[in-house]
């Protein structure tokens, strides 16, 4: 019959329609407030009402989520050289980056002129970085790393998107909280490295 | 159709060529290189015979390369066997640098026709007896042709990545402050961009002029018969900066041009200046819709190059993202359906809320919803990760934590099969569709090989020919799947399809859950993690089943870390062609359905 099958589908739209009434009700305002609500409105069962109501509540990014990079320094309380950056301008992530985006001025030792693992100056154009992640992946000393801040919007393009050393440098710490598995995982494996350094050393001996 | 088929027995098909054709066929001896080389003159008759004679009846792609050492352009054809499979036969015609041509082939594979408009525009290869050689993705005020190895761009710093601005002394800079706005064009030689008027355009604008006659107004000699419509580039309907010139009679299609190049960047170019891995990014913003499946294309074709192995549990998450972004895919192409004919973003959101789930799942893996940039020569970047989700950190977010196997199995086996169903019931159905759908834009079986079209397109007409079977690669052989095929090759088929589709790849993934549990810790990764690698000289013409066709990525690798050729054989640009085909005679209005249906996207339309 003429007719049935819009009446069909008109069936799901209500359906779908009931649904944001039915999970108001069971949840409640805990729907909106909680975070075991929001798993219930953004997680495999949800049903209903899905929208999130950005900027009010941000869905948490995942560990592995990327965006700008920053370079990762000492925290401020370490013992011995607090604010250093991890990198030593070793050039692999201004080499692997697709849209060339990095520069890197090394630096030279100011008596005998010799290059040393510290980098005089760090740029990265945020408007050309096309937040693939090499950097990060190929970077040796895990001294680079793809930020979760990815809220840039500004005034000027002109002025403000070169980041330069400082506006790049963020602690440690600041890694731990936003990945905190993966930058665990990379510790141990700092540590077990730093070890098998020192047993190749002590072995001539 | 296969009995037909003349089957070589002992002689492979270039044997044949090579005892028809005498000398104007010559086996490409240079190693790493195949098929063979042929005489421009004779190019036609051995197109032919190709196509006539030896059974390869469809010409995927027209790749052309720029060998400036050797002062020629190579144009390199390769043709299949629809819907047999198997590999592709290539042949290859020369033509001198300085007096670029060759015979055209579009009277024997129409699929040539954009393809060779492509080689003109970018190399300048001009085609004798194209019946419409003109630029395609650029405007006819761009000098020269940019896919030459001469060419610079204005911004030009050097030839090959990694700039050696960058380090160790990098002198930063914006690049746009060296050309500024105004000074980074340059024109042809007496070509004034002012009173520039586009060739189509004069008549478009003619058709909207009451014309005047000698008796006055002259209402009864009114031309109502033909009508030139422009339709997009800013058209909602036309998904994405797409234009057509419609020419109208009455409210019935009689010719209908595709016009396209807005969202061109030159995508090839920037490949050659890229190293091998730096590609992999750009791929993904090909079709964006799809990015997984563009990595996937780009590997394989790399990885034949360098001989590069993979490992298992790599090629199960490959097939496992591969198959949910043609899901995505498909559900974006389902969904958008009703907004082509006019009624708003219902069906198209519920499709979209399914999409974000399985983008969630991308994300978490991948690192980005669209972008993925996953895969590597050799494996993957990164296995799956524990969660789906991330803990709320900043202030205002909100934490989800939910186990990555168990989220995939709840997708896969319930979420997405339910979802599916649902969708079946809101649209199949619905009368207002089936009116519209039923029977419109058909695209002959015939019509759509000798088109070069690919994909559901080309399944929707009876030709069950689907790269993962026809060519296999990967694991695809050892999963159990059907090649979704249907028979009537309307839009109403071609959206039918898409569902087949969506639940065939669901059926693979259901396979692949238990044997990711098998291999759950083992190596996703083959060999070293190299940035700065060589690839062995030699071309290579690798192919992958995208959610819209047949992607296809050519390289001509000359043993440096940098491909000397990279071109890209786009499913959508070259479904495209037989769009006016498949609109001559119908109105307006489904003319934009039509399109909807070959499920185009632009940022691999005009690369």
């Amino acid at each position: 019959m003429y007719g049935v099958g819009i009446l069909k589908g008109l069936g799901v739209t209500l359906k779908h329609f009931v649904d944001t009434y039915v999970d108001d009700f069971k949840w409640g305002l805990r729907r909106y407030t909680s975070d075991e609500g929001f798993e219930a409105r953004q997680g495999l069962d949800t049903k209903g009402f899905f929208t999130v109501q950005y900027p009010e509540e941000k869905i948490a990014v995942p560990e592995r989520f990327r965006f700008i990079p920053f370079l990762v320094v000492n925290d401020p309380d370490h013992p011995t050289a607090p604010g250093e950056a991890w990198c030593t301008s070793c050039g692999i992530c201004a080499k692997v980056c697709p849209p060339q985006c990095i520069w890197i001025v090394r630096s030279n030792d100011p008596t005998t002129g010799k290059p040393i693992p510290q980098p005089h100056q760090f740029y990265i154009d945020i408007d050309i970085c096309m937040n693939c992640g090499y950097c990060a992946e190929f970077c040796p000393f895990d001294a680079i790393k793809m930020d979760h801040d990815y809220e840039l919007s500004d005034y000027d393009r002109t002025s403000t998107h070169v980041f330069d050393l400082e506006k790049l440098s963020k602690p440690q710490s600041y890694w731990m909280t936003i990945a905190p598995t993966r930058a665990e995982q990379e510790r141990l494996a700092r540590e077990a490295e730093e070890a098998a350094k020192a047993i190749r050393k002590r072995k001539p001996a | 159709m296969s009995d037909t088929t003349p089957e070589p027995v002992a002689n492979t098909a270039e044997d044949i060529l090579m005892q028809k054709f005498g000398d104007a066929v010559q086996v490409d001896t240079r190693s790493g290189y195949e098929g063979v080389v042929v005489n421009g003159d004779q190019l036609v008759d051995v197109a032919q015979t190709v196509r006539d004679e030896l059974g390869y009846n469809m010409l995927s792609s027209l790749n052309y390369v720029d060998y400036i050492n050797e002062g020629y352009f190579e144009v390199v054809y390769n043709a299949y066997r629809v819907p047999q499979g198997g590999k592709a036969l290539t042949f290859k015609a020369r033509t001198p640098r300085d007096e670029a041509v060759l015979p055209s082939l579009v009277s024997v594979w129409p699929s040539a026709d954009f393809q060779e408009r492509e080689a003109w525009d970018l190399m300048g290869i001009r085609f004798a007896g194209h019946p419409n050689l003109k630029r395609i993705l650029m405007w006819e005020g761009f000098a020269g042709h940019p896919m030459r190895k001469d060419w610079k761009e204005p911004f030009f710093e050097e030839d090959q990545k990694p700039f050696k601005s960058r380090w160790p002394d990098g002198q930063v800079r914006r690049a746009e402050m060296d050309v500024p706005y105004g000074m980074n064009v340059q024109y042809p030689a007496g070509f004034s961009p002012e009173g520039y008027v586009a060739p189509g355009d004069a008549e478009l604008y003619a058709g909207l002029v009451i014309p005047a006659t000698t008796s006055g107004i002259g209402v009864q000699e009114l031309k109502t018969d033909e009508l030139v419509v422009n339709l997009g580039p800013q058209h909602p309907s036309t998904h994405g900066v797409f234009r057509m010139a419609v020419t109208l009679d009455g409210e019935t299609i009689t010719k209908l041009e595709p016009v396209m190049g807005y969202l061109h960047r030159n995508h090839e170019q920037i490949g050659e200046r890229n190293t091998y891995l730096m590609n992999m990014p750009y791929t993904d913003r090909l079709d964006y819709i799809s990015g997984m499946c563009n990595n996937m294309a780009y590997a394989l074709t790399v990885e034949k190059l360098m001989n590069q192995e993979t490992t298992y549990r790599a090629e199960l998450l490959r097939v496992l993202f591969v198959e949910l972004t043609r899901i995505i895919n498909h559900y974006w192409a389902i969904g958008f359906l009703l907004n082509d004919l006019g009624a708003f973003f219902t069906p198209s959101l519920y499709a979209i809320l399914e999409r974000e789930l399985i983008l969630d799942l991308i994300e978490a893996t991948a690192g980005s919803r669209m972008m993925p940039n996953y895969m590597r020569f050799g494996g993957v970047a990164y296995d799956l990760p524990p969660y789906v989700g991330g803990p709320a950190v900043k202030p205002g977010d909100r934490g989800r934590e939910m186990e990555t196997m168990e989220f995939l199995r709840g997708l896969v086996n319930e979420r997405l099969p339910r979802s599916v169903d649902e969708l079946d019931r809101l649209l199949t159905t619905n009368e207002v569709i089936i009116s519209r759908c039923k029977g419109v834009g058909v695209l002959p079986p015939d019509v759509g090989i000798a088109y070069g079209v690919t994909g559901p397109t080309l399944r929707a007409s009876g030709v069950p020919y689907d790269l993962r079977r026809a060519d296999p690669y990967s694991i695809y052989n050892e999963l159990d799947f059907d090649v979704a095929v249907r028979y009537n090759g309307d839009t109403y088929d071609r959206y039918l399809i898409r569902m087949d589709e969506v639940r065939q790849s669901l059926r693979i993934c259901q396979q692949l859950i238990p044997r990711l549990e098998e291999t759950m810790g083992q190596d996703y990764w083959a060999g070293k993690r190299p940035y700065n690698f060589r690839v062995p000289a030699g071309a290579h013409y690798g192919h992958h089943e995208n959610p819209k066709g047949e992607l296809g990525f050519y390289i001509v690798a000359d043993g440096t870390a940098n491909p000397y050729r990279y071109h890209i054989r786009a499913p959508s640009f070259i479904n495209i062609t037989a769009l006016e085909e498949m609109c001559r005679g119908w109105k307006i209005a489904d003319a934009i359905i039509i399109l909807g249906s070959i499920d185009i996207v632009l940022g691999e339309l005009d690369r």
